[in-house]
């Protein structure tokens, strides 16, 4: 809301700076935005005098003055008759610029040299009269800037008035909030007519069909009006709100608006049909053309005024194209009315037409001031475009809105919400200051009636609140609440996440945050299969762009287009990861899945050193940050299996990762058309694990394992088997023997190529051997060491390397 | 005799300093040490000692071989240690090269200071809570006391999935859910990622926000000063000024806009406050009566209060990133600087 000083000066008397009254209205729940200052567009326009005018020599038209600024004396040449000497005038000096652009230049008007001119005050934009030079009072300054000289700078406060404080959308409202800060007094326009016209009954009527939507509908008749620019000091007003000026009735209803926050609309008479207004719904399909000159289908239920016979405009939100005031009409007929505000909002949103009107019905007006706005709006018709108010009000008002009243005020109730004690004479003080009667209700307590315009108060809460705006937060006092810690503990799931961060980020990977919306295209390119899952998108409807209109199933698209960008940026050596949630669409009418994931990715070199052995990352890396992740956690039943495959990985470089046979999460290298797909230029690793499965790892109480005195015996066994063998089924051959002198089996070979049979590869193990109660002789371990062996050759068909 | 001796130890001691080599002294060691080594059999020439010069002679015999082992030792010490000298020098690496690291991650600035807000909230005894992202309309708005077809839905843009289902434009509908789950007090926290449909250089489409609250029989708007004043100083820093400011929001009554003087300029109005000295940090007020209404619990016994922030404004001002979309970027010369 854009509010000019000088129009709110007119209610209510400010002697505070400009800083601190946006200081104390912002302090009042009136956010100042912006202080602006505006001027007229013009400059170096000073006080002049003029000396002698003497008839142009070789010009009828034109005269020769002397004018001084009082320190110099300029020759001006002036085509304006009502000019003397002695006549205190603007002149723009040479070099200055008048409004549309125009520069004063040193000029020769037929052999007369002119250096600077003399200006009306249309010519100035700061008055409509167009006929002579301006005449300024004769006690002015000579050579003050003109701006200076007549005041014509106002101040602009752009406040932001949030959604509760309809009656704040005018300016009225605003100098209401002012007084009562300032404990000042408001000034009301006076509204002073004549109703020299005919009687408005005898020339239309008003029917409200639908007054659920329309409670109040209330009309004048202006007749024998001349349409034509509203005064400027109205088109001033208007554009230092934001608007722009029209014409003298148009304008009116917009000062109007402005002024008293009730927005009007004037229709030409002439094209009211059967010279009636009718008020009803619309039907189903019904179109309209608004007065922006587009046609509208209007949606069911859409309040509409209508003539006889068709629609004139659309109630409370925008007038009709039909019905507008134009260079000729000569008799209006003035709304002023009271609509139902969720209406207005639901077709005002419908329609995409968020207009001020709108914008102000659909907060509340103030159904006190329908009539008074009315009758505003009449006179200044009446003065500025010299029509006849007609006799009499047309006032239908079927539905009475609701005002709140008497609501009780227990002065207890503040200090228990606000902690602290304001005497009640202070209450009451404040309470009237905002324009609310206050009257004893017994016990101490109070029934309080807020004036109509405050259609946000209907509760003690909403009281208290005003109290507590006025009296001033900062007077309140900073304790801490006394009330002792709940029994309620955290969710687990927020302390494993911030290990698993610092086990990630201990590993070299960076945490990234990724959109949870994405491109549906995803699932394309991630090669997902017609019946996975992660194809249940949830859509949004009012998507910002493709790219963003579906929530994501999977972290992975996200971590491959974020190392795409990277790539792009120079950096190549990736570790990232990322925690958030990917979206399964459930059945209509639930809230989809929603699962926690924790994923990575893993590309580039093992190290960013340029010296030393350039090693790229691989699938063992990333497994064994995974590996150490599960091995911090204590979960030691995490199995990967290579028979589980994503149709975004690599099926031979991949497998699914298992914690007691739930599939948690998957592990491996990026599928190569899923890289060239995607345009990624390296080769990349990616996991995902589903927290939600994964689970809270239990934390089993831990019970100290006795270490052995004695030394190990290793063996180490290089078994020759079929390269598809994975190593996972040897170990558990090893581990199902259950040996107990057998203490960990690792392997320390991988062997394939020159030597051995195509086909064929090389597996050294590592055998270690250890009693808790003795050293282990020779004998001992190749006792379990053969047999162990022995039940691998005959369950792999494995055969020793020698 | 014991002259005798004390030329043998001459001689040796001469021996062992001109042998340059550890085979030289071990010879040394040999030939006056070994078991027939000369000094070791002097000792046999005690019988032609006088009785009385006997125990002299005895300790000045040991006396001698203690003396000649020690030196050997030492020549042998002080050989291998030139020795190992040369072999250390020879073995002399660039330090200053760049040592071989896996160089530690990051955490995302926004998680560190949801992290630093959690940790000082997690002192007062507030829980850390979650709820969905996808949200009802009812959770995110009705029970909020946001009615459809009610101009504070203004104040927040909403992405749709359909008429009933919203992606949450804040925190707050964590607070209905657990006030519909337990009964009073409650003390908690929810961070989370929320969405507005809105996109510029201080607005992304996503942003994580906290939402604190705090219900019991006896909690009051000066309470809600205390402890967000003692938050914001722990953020911001002891000497932070801050303000309480009227204003609405749905939720609560009376609401606070919580503004601290801009860490920028200092008050004296830069780009940063838009000219006003003031930065709105977070928005708080005394729950609404209607939203106990709504949880089942009774208005007149419990009051409360409840705040929420946006974590990238905090993470903006504080490592001082003008522009938010960065923190999605995820550029990892960006995100290597936290």
């Amino acid at each position: 809301m854009l509010v000019s000083l000088k129009w709110l000066k007119d209610y209510v008397d400010i002697e505070l700076s400009v800083t601190e009254l946006a200081d104390r209205l912002t302090m009042a729940g009136l956010e100042v935005d912006e202080i602006k200052t505006i001027a007229p567009q013009f400059s170096s326009v000073v006080v002049a005098k003029i000396i002698s005018v003497v008839p142009h020599p070789s010009a009828d038209h034109l005269s020769v003055c002397e004018v001084t600024d009082g320190e110099r004396v300029y020759p001006v040449v002036c085509g304006a008759k009502n000019i003397r000497a002695n006549d205190v005038v603007p002149m723009a000096k040479v070099g200055a610029v008048i409004p549309g652009g125009y520069t004063i230049k040193i000029a020769s008007l037929r052999g007369q040299t002119s250096e600077g001119m003399l200006c009306s005050a249309a010519e100035l934009a700061i008055g409509d009269d167009a006929s002579g030079i301006l005449q300024l009072p004769a006690d002015l300054k000579l050579g003050e800037p003109l701006i200076s000289a007549l005041d014509l700078e106002d101040t602009v406060l752009d406040i932001s008035v949030t959604p509760n404080r309809s009656d704040c959308l005018s300016v009225i409202g605003i100098a209401r909030e002012v007084a009562a800060i300032t404990g000042k007094k408001i000034s009301m326009p006076r509204v002073k007519m004549k109703e020299t016209g005919d009687e408005i009954t005898s020339l239309t009527s008003v029917t409200i069909q639908d007054a659920d939507l329309c409670p109040r509908y209330t009309a004048r008749m202006i007749q024998n009006i001349k349409i034509g620019p509203s005064p400027v000091w109205m088109q001033s007003r208007l554009e230092a709100a934001g608007l722009r000026p029209i014409n003298n009735v148009v304008d009116v209803t917009n000062f109007v608006m402005l002024e008293m926050g009730q927005p009007l609309h004037a229709f030409d008479f002439r094209f009211l049909e059967e010279g009636r207004i009718v008020v009803r719904r619309s039907a189903a399909g019904e179109e309209f053309t608004s007065l922006d000159e587009k046609i509208r289908i209007l949606p069911e239920d859409t309040l509409l005024i209508c003539d006889g016979k068709k629609p004139v405009a659309i109630g409370g939100i925008m007038g009709g194209l039909n019905s507008e005031v134009k260079q000729d009409t000569r008799v209006v007929l003035l709304e002023s009315a009271y609509f139902q505000p969720a209406s207005i909002r639901r077709c005002a949103r419908k329609l995409g037409m968020p207009t001020d009107a709108a914008y102000r019905f659909e907060r509340g007006i103030d159904p006190g001031g329908v009539l008074r706005a009315l009758d505003r709006a009449a006179q200044l018709i009446a003065e500025t475009a010299g029509g006849k108010v007609c006799r009499g009000t047309i006032d239908e008002y079927p539905q009475k809105v609701v005002v709140a009243k008497d609501i009780l005020l227990r002065p207890g109730r503040i200090r228990d919400i606000i902690g602290t004690e304001i005497p009640a004479k202070e209450v009451v003080r404040i309470l009237r200051q905002l324009g609310m009667t206050v009257r004893p209700a017994g016990k101490g307590h109070y029934n309080v009636t807020p004036p109509t315009f405050r259609v946000d108060i209907t509760r003690e809460i909403d009281l208290i609140e005003e109290v507590v705006r006025l009296y001033g937060y900062d007077r309140i006092p900073v304790t801490l609440p006394s009330a002792v810690a709940t029994e309620m503990t955290d969710i687990p799931r927020p302390a494993m996440e911030e290990r698993l961060r610092g086990l990630m980020t201990g590993a070299g990977y960076s945490e990234i945050i990724n959109y949870s919306f994405t491109t549906p295209a995803a699932a394309d390119h991630l090669l997902l299969d017609e019946d996975d899952e992660r194809r249940r998108l949830v859509a949004i409807k009012n998507p910002l762009s493709e790219d963003q209109s579906v929530m994501r199933t999977t972290l992975v698209y996200g971590l491959l287009e974020t190392m795409k960008r990277n790539a792009n940026n120079g950096s190549f050596n990736l570790r990232l990861f990322e925690m958030g949630r990917a979206f399964i669409a459930g059945r209509p009418g639930e809230l989809p899945q929603e699962k926690n994931i924790l994923a990575g990715l893993l590309t580039g070199a093992q190290s960013d050193n340029l010296w030393g052995a350039k090693v790229p990352v691989d699938f063992y890396d990333l497994k064994g940050c995974l590996d150490n992740l599960f091995y911090d956690l204590k979960s030691i039943s995490v199995r990967y299996r290579s028979e589980m495959s994503e149709p975004f990985l690599h099926p031979g470089q991949s497998c699914g990762i298992y914690l007691h046979d739930s599939l948690i999460g998957h592990l491996g290298a990026v599928h190569p058309e899923v890289v060239e797909r995607m345009g990624i230029r390296n080769n990349a690793y990616v996991f995902e694990i589903n927290l939600d499965i994964f689970g809270i790892p239990q934390t089993e109480r831990t019970v100290y394992t006795e270490i052995s005195k004695y030394p190990a015996v290793t063996r180490d066994v290089a078994f020759v088997v079929d390269s598809v063998l994975e190593t996972d089924r040897i170990l558990d051959i090893v581990l199902q023997q259950c040996e107990d002198l057998l203490e960990n089996t690792a392997v320390f070979d991988i062997y394939a190529g020159k030597g051995l049979e195509e086909g064929k590869k090389s597996l050294g193990l590592r055998f270690s051997y250890r009693s808790y109660e003795k050293t282990l002789t020779d004998a001992e371990v190749n006792c379990a060491h053969e047999k162990i062996v022995s039940v691998i050759k005959n369950l792999t068909g494995a055969t020793i390397r020698s | 005799m014991i002259g005798k001796l004390e030329q043998l130890k001459g001689e040796a001691i001469a021996e062992l300093e001109a042998a340059s080599d550890e085979d030289r002294i071990q010879a040394v060691r040999t030939k006056y040490l070994g078991r027939k080594g000369l000094l070791t059999g002097f000792l046999r020439n005690i019988v032609s000692v006088p009785d009385d010069e006997k125990p002299l002679f005895g300790k000045r015999c040991n006396e001698a071989k203690e003396l000649l082992s020690v030196r050997i030792d030492e020549a042998l010490a002080h050989l291998s240690s030139g020795r190992k000298g040369d072999l250390l020098t020879r073995e002399k690496i660039d330090v200053t090269l760049p040592g071989r690291v896996v160089r530690a991650g990051r955490i995302h600035p926004v998680i560190q200071i949801r992290r630093e807000i959690c940790g000082i909230f997690s002192a007062y005894g507030f829980s850390i809570v979650d709820g969905p992202e996808v949200e009802l309309d009812y959770y995110n708005f009705e029970a909020l006391n946001i009615p459809k077809d009610h101009p504070a839905r203004d104040m927040q843009d909403t992405f749709y999935i359909d008429d009933n289902t919203v992606l949450r434009t804040h925190t707050s509908p964590v607070q209905i859910r657990m006030m519909e789950k337990v009964r009073p007090p409650v003390r908690i926290l929810s961070p989370g990622r929320v969405y507005r449909r809105d996109s510029d250089v201080s607005h992304t489409p996503m942003f994580h926000q906290i939402e604190g609250l705090l219900v019991d029989t006896n909690v009051t708007f000066a309470d809600l000063k205390g402890i967000l004043t003692a938050f914001l100083k722990k953020v911001f820093g002891e000497n932070t000024t801050l303000r309480f400011r009227p204003s609405f929001f749905p939720f609560t009554e009376p609401s606070a806009e919580v503004d601290i003087r801009c860490v920028i300029c200092s008050g004296r109005g830069c780009r940063v406050c838009g000219q006003s000295g003031w930065l709105e940090i977070l928005g708080s007020g005394m729950v609404d009566p209607a939203v106990f209404v709504n949880v089942g619990y009774d208005p007149e016994q419990y009051k409360g209060f409840a705040f929420g922030l946006g974590l990238e404004r905090i993470a903006m001002l504080k490592y001082g990133v003008s522009d938010i979309r960065l923190f999605f970027e995820n550029d990892s010369r960006f995100l290597r600087q936290f």
